[in-house]
């Protein structure tokens, strides 16, 4: 990584840390602000975020391992979640999970070689009258249709074209 | 016939959300400008207590007087937090609030400020939610904009204001005090109770942790008063719950129904019955801590002492309707792959209790249990309920401990028999072909992935069992109700 990258990164830190506080209580919103901007949280953001917060790193190690919506491992820029809870699966949920394993050529867990998919397992999206239903980033569907997998996944590549995602930038780590 | 009857939901589906004016027009904040000039803390705590209003998070415990305890421990500071951290399988009632009604909230906590003596709120809501979060923040503007957040409300000289947190995909941060472990930048791992938050809560301060439900009843308590509340529901559970019908039944979604209304009321009357003239087999409540409730509860007037007789409980008010083609072994090992998922992992019983629970469900379903399993089955589930440190663990084992009380046949099916009376699981069903009624159409055939069925054009077709892989494509395919699922 770059010496200006790095700055600039600490710079984001640190301007998110004033806007939520020093105390340990800014931590997870911190956090949250990169993993939305960076897709995961690097060593060198937890070291960073530590000596700004003035806490031990294994603090944040801690907690980033213990949320499954922050993360070490970088994920891509539209992360899938489908539900995998009781209504939905009475739903026919599977169907929906094959279809996303095809059209993206990859597994639950994993990220798409372009960085652009992350396909994930989610519990209860409080939408279980309207099944299967499936996060992507802020918007939730509901009634997912095989079909409707594949509209929705063209409706995220298009979104590439204009490539100026909000906040968004490509992680420098 | 059952009627229903919104107090938490009033405004829901009736007013713009996102228009406080439209909020005000059906009298909102006039419970909180109540409070502010005619009432005392005390006064407002005692109206709370009277009205029998009990939290409608899964617990039950009376809200006025878990403010009364807040109340009474002196502090510099007080913290009252809302819990929309939701995320009971089959539970959405608190996002419809928060979606359809969000000023009912923010107002309802201010009071509950007022009351305590807090002048910070905090709403911990899931990030799984973000129409609610968007809802909720234009709320708070709004409030702040003219004048019922901030400072000096009503003239009155208290302050008060509502800060947002959003949770990171952990179920157990519901847990009031994982949750505010969280808020205070921890993993969100429960500890044990007492001190109650009510005394040591947000930074070690007293803090009202209240859900999403009850806040919305509040307002309504204020205004009409708590003799009104109390006509409503039972003896031990006043006023309304708001259910969230999923599963195999015909009218999914929202009800609002007087605690004390009968399962019947809500499954055939209000639910509209279950889907495609099935027989209805079960009801689980209260999600993955609950159990399941059969059709020898459905007369029982529902309420949270009620359920508990029954083996099930509350919960936050998800109903899960299942019929005869859901087998209660996969159920509960359905809800045990969700606690396995979201135990926090801090004590063994729980970390370790819930794998091996699912362990033996697991084995159940692939037929390949012993009598000595079910044996270990309830020993380890006892030994969990006793020894788990929160709620979570604590409750996990109740699937399990319910359905094989009150579906102990299928349980036995499974071991004894090695059959799956439900059909649903694979590895004990064998599909074969009824000699009388196959006409020979060779869709089956066609439809097969393993090559498994044989049978000249116009003939009965059989099935090889040697190399059948039990996908069920076949009984899908046949228009003759030739293929036998057993
Ligand atoms: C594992 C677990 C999850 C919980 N999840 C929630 C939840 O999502 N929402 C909620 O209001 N209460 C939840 N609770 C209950 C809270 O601990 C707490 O009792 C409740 O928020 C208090 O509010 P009330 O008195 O208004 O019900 C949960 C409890 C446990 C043990
Ligand atoms: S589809 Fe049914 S009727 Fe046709 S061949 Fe198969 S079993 Fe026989
Ligand atoms: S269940 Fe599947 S594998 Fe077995 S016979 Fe039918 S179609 Fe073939
Ligand atoms: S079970 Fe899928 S949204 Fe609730």
């Amino acid at each position: 990584m770059l010496v200006s990258e790095r700055e600039q990164l600490r710079e984001n830190i640190e301007q998110w840390v004033a806007q939520y506080g020093s105390d340990r209580s800014a931590l997870i919103p911190v956090l949250q602000e990169v993993q939305r901007k960076y897709h995961h949280i690097s060593e060198y953001v937890m070291q960073v975020v530590a000596d700004t917060l003035n806490i031990h790193p294994v603090e944040v190690y801690g907690v980033v391992s213990f949320y499954s919506f922050i993360g070490l491992r970088p994920k891509g820029r539209f992360i899938i979640r489908l539900c995998r809870t009781i209504s939905c699966a009475m739903q026919g949920n599977n169907r929906i999970a094959r279809q996303l394993e095809n059209d993206l050529g990859i597994h639950f867990g994993e990220t798409t070689p372009d960085g652009n998919f992350t396909l994930e397992w989610a519990n209860c999206l409080g939408m279980c009258d309207r099944g299967p239903a499936m996060l992507v980033n802020d918007r939730i569907f509901t009634q997912v249709t095989p079909e409707s997998v594949h509209e929705i996944l063209d409706e995220c590549r298009k979104a590439f074209g204009a490539h100026t995602f909000q906040g968004e930038e490509t992680c420098p780590l | 016939m059952a009627q229903q009857l919104r107090i938490a939901t009033r405004n829901s589906g009736f007013i713009d959300p996102e228009n406080i004016r439209d909020y005000i027009g059906v009298g909102g904040y006039e419970g909180l400008a109540k409070c502010l000039t005619e009432m005392t803390p005390e006064k407002v705590i005692e109206v709370v207590t009277i009205s029998g209003l009990r939290g409608r998070g899964g617990g039950g415990f009376p809200t006025g007087v878990k403010w009364s305890f807040a109340r009474r421990y002196d502090s510099d500071q007080k913290y009252i937090v809302c819990n929309a951290d939701e995320g009971d399988p089959g539970a959405f009632m608190d996002r419809a609030v928060l979606e359809g009604d969000p000023h009912s909230v923010v107002e309802a906590m201010a009071i509950a400020g007022y009351a305590i003596g807090a002048t910070i709120g905090t709403v911990y809501i899931r990030a799984e939610y973000p129409l609610a979060i968007q809802r909720l923040l234009k709320a708070i503007e709004d409030a702040r904009a003219i004048g019922f957040l901030g400072k000096d409300l009503f003239g009155s000289g208290f302050d008060f204001d509502i800060e947002l947190k959003y949770g990171a995909g952990a179920f157990v941060c519901g847990e009031e005090t994982a949750l505010i472990h969280s808020m205070e930048g921890k993993r969100g791992e429960p500890t044990v109770k007492p001190p109650f938050p009510a005394q040591s809560g947000y930074w070690g301060k007293p803090t009202v942790v209240n859900n999403v439900e009850t806040f919305a009843n509040i307002p309504a308590i204020i205004v009409k008063g708590a003799e009104w509340f109390n006509t409503i529901g039972t003896e031990k559970s006043k006023g309304t719950k708001v259910f969230a019908l999923a599963g195999k039944i015909r009218n999914t979604g929202l009800i609002e129904v007087p605690m004390g209304t009968t399962l019947r009321e809500v499954i055939y009357d209000i639910g509209g019955g279950i889907v495609g003239g099935k027989a209805f087999k079960a009801v689980q409540t209260g999600g993955p801590s609950g159990g399941a409730l059969t059709y020898k509860d459905l007369d029982v007037a529902i309420d949270y002492d009620s359920l508990i007789q029954r083996g099930s409980m509350m919960g936050s008010g998800g109903m899960i309707v299942m019929d005869e083609d859901d087998c209660m072994v996969s159920i509960a090992k359905f809800f045990l792959d969700f606690t396995m998922d979201e135990t926090c992992g801090k004590c063994t019983p729980c970390r370790i209790g819930s794998k091996r629970l699912y362990e033996i469900l697991e084995k159940t379903t692939l037929g390949k249990a012993t009598m000595e399993d079910m044996d270990t089955l309830k020993s380890l589930s006892n030994a969990i309920k006793d020894t788990a440190l929160c709620g979570l663990g604590q409750t996990m084992p109740n699937p399990v401990l319910s359905t094989m009380r009150v579906f102990e046949d299928e349980y036995r099916a499974h071991v004894i028999d090695h059959k799956c009376p439900a059909g649903v699981c694979r590895s004990l069903l064998q599909f074969t072909i009824d000699y009388d009624k196959c006409v020979g159409c060779t869709m089956c055939a066609r439809a097969c992935p393993a090559d498994a069925i044989s049978g000249n054009k116009k003939e009965p077709h059989v099935i090889d069992q040697t190399k059948c892989i039990k996908c069920g494509a076949c009984f899908e395919k046949c228009r003759f109700d030739a293929v036998l699922k057993q």
